[in-house]
């Protein structure tokens, strides 16, 4: 059996500074869903207009939030906001504002898709059963896209949270820098602990996100 | 002949510049049956859903009960409750079980009680054949068995008349004749209904008038005998010709 390093995690508070790594990367994915959520479902049913202007001012900021590499987001948020404006934001703050504005056009994008998925035949026979268009709404279209809209929005969170690991490049004190600085600390008594750390770590994100997955693929199944 | 349920005067309507239904008239009175045919484009759905309200229109007056049918108008969800209407997609709620489908508009629209509605409901499955489908759900339905529901589904809200829209027409053959003996039960029962349908023979069976649409306008208004038999147009005569095949060898 190699010497994998797993000792350093008994060392001292080790596993509990990393436990508290892991809530600090997913507080900020769930401050950011949540955020996300209502914010997206609005942009989702503006991207939903006719209106030639609305319809290409959304679309270029979606493509541009999807082509950017999110690391440079949170560079420009984090350097950018303080070198350009003086303004003085916290890693976590401006984590959580490029998580927004990413999650936003995420979650607008899937809104617009479940929205125009439902067919004109659902508002059609609704009308024709005398269902006023906000009955038509709440009982028929609303149900159906949330449905729809359920299973994708729980994976744009694993995502989230996945991608939180890019945050400890702006200096924010999330799993996977606590995980550095365990085995920076350890380097003399523990060599190996590298391995055996970031194994953890893997674990500890699969812990999170493999049942929020599970639930998506059940859900999307009960209601396919 | 009994009175006046739905007239329909000067019906125009457009699709921008193109005339979809010109100048169209006519009346149906209670407990009759009417089937409007002709060939596709012709204007027969649309006409249906002019009816209905589901199209703006550009001139003319319809009325049922001599309540005048306005697109877009404030009342027109208790005009709508008048008429019910079945179309050829099925559009069942896929969200919804068969009996929560039929359910749901008697319960919204109307404010019954909901043991009320779904003793009827369950009587009127019953009679179509599918009681035991009440908890199945629409993707779990053949496309003859959707259809029904949809007709029970329309039923429900106790309309005073029908509107069919070629409602077999994306049905295999053998679940045509299950729909079809339904309406043919409700014909029976004395229930008004504006049918539009290629099914030929069964047209003859049930209608009491043939309305013969071409080009956005009614060309021949007959009894189905005299349509079938000698219609009085040769336009008539070339469409229903369409379903006549001859022997192509000889014996």
């Amino acid at each position: 059996m190699p010497d994998l390093g797993l000792d350093v995690l008994f060392k001292g508070k080790n596993m509990i500074r990393l436990l508290g790594g892991l809530w600090v990367a997913v507080k900020i994915s769930l401050i950011s869903v949540a955020i996300s959520i209502p914010l997206g479902i609005l942009l989702g049913i503006v991207m939903t207009s006719k209106n030639p202007i609305i319809k290409a001012v959304t679309r270029v900021y979606l493509e541009f939030i999807r082509i950017m590499p999110q690391l440079v987001l949170l560079f420009i948020v984090f350097f950018g906001s303080t070198s350009a404006f003086g303004i003085n934001i916290s890693g976590e703050l401006a984590s959580v504002i490029v998580f927004t504005v990413w999650g936003t056009a995420e979650m607008g994008d899937l809104v617009r898709g479940a929205l125009i998925s439902i067919p004109k035949h659902q508002y059609e026979s609704s009308a024709a059963l005398a269902l006023t268009p906000a009955k038509t709404y709440i009982y028929v279209i609303i149900p159906q896209t949330v449905r729809r809209l359920i299973p994708l929005s729980i994976n744009l969170i694993t995502r989230m949270i996945k991608t939180t690991s890019l945050i400890l490049m702006i200096g924010v004190v999330e799993v996977l820098k606590v995980a550095q600085q365990i085995i920076e600390a350890n380097r003399m008594s523990s060599p190996n602990a590298a391995f055996g750390v970031y194994l953890t770590v893997l674990l500890m994100y699969f812990i999170i996100c493999w049942p929020i997955s599970m639930l998506a693929k059940r859900l999307e199944k009960k209601w396919g | 002949m009994n009175e006046e349920l739905l007239k329909v005067e000067h019906l125009t309507k457009k699709f921008e510049d193109n005339v979809v239904l010109d100048d169209i008239s006519f009346t149906v009175h209670k407990g009759e049956v009417i089937v409007i045919v002709g060939p596709s484009g012709c204007g027969k759905s649309t006409m249906l859903r002019c009816i209905n309200a589901l199209e703006p229109v550009q001139g003319g007056r319809i009325t049922i009960d001599g309540d005048e049918i306005v697109y877009g108008s404030k009342n027109l969800s208790s005009l709508r409750q008048k008429i019910g209407m079945v179309f050829q997609s099925y559009d069942l709620f896929p969200h919804l079980n068969v009996l929560d489908n039929i359910l749901l508009a008697p319960m919204k629209a109307q404010k019954r009680k909901k043991d009320e509605v779904a003793k009827e409901a369950v009587e009127l499955l019953e009679r179509v054949g599918l009681r035991d489908k009440a908890k199945s759900f629409p993707r779990q339905l053949s496309g003859g068995q959707k259809q029904r529901v949809a007709i029970v589904r329309a039923l429900c809200m106790h309309p005073e008349m029908m509107l069919f829209d070629e409602v077999t027409a994306a049905l295999d053959p053998e679940m045509v004749r299950e729909v079809l003996d339904v309406i043919l039960g409700l014909a029976k029962g004395g229930m008004t209904m504006i049918i539009v349908t290629h099914e030929m023979q069964f047209a003859r069976a049930v209608a009491d008038r043939v309305l013969f649409l071409e080009n956005g306008s009614i060309i021949e208004d007959s009894e189905p005998d005299t349509f079938f038999e000698s219609p009085k147009t040769e336009r008539a005569k070339e469409f229903l010709n369409i379903f006549n095949f001859e022997r192509s060898k000889e014996k």
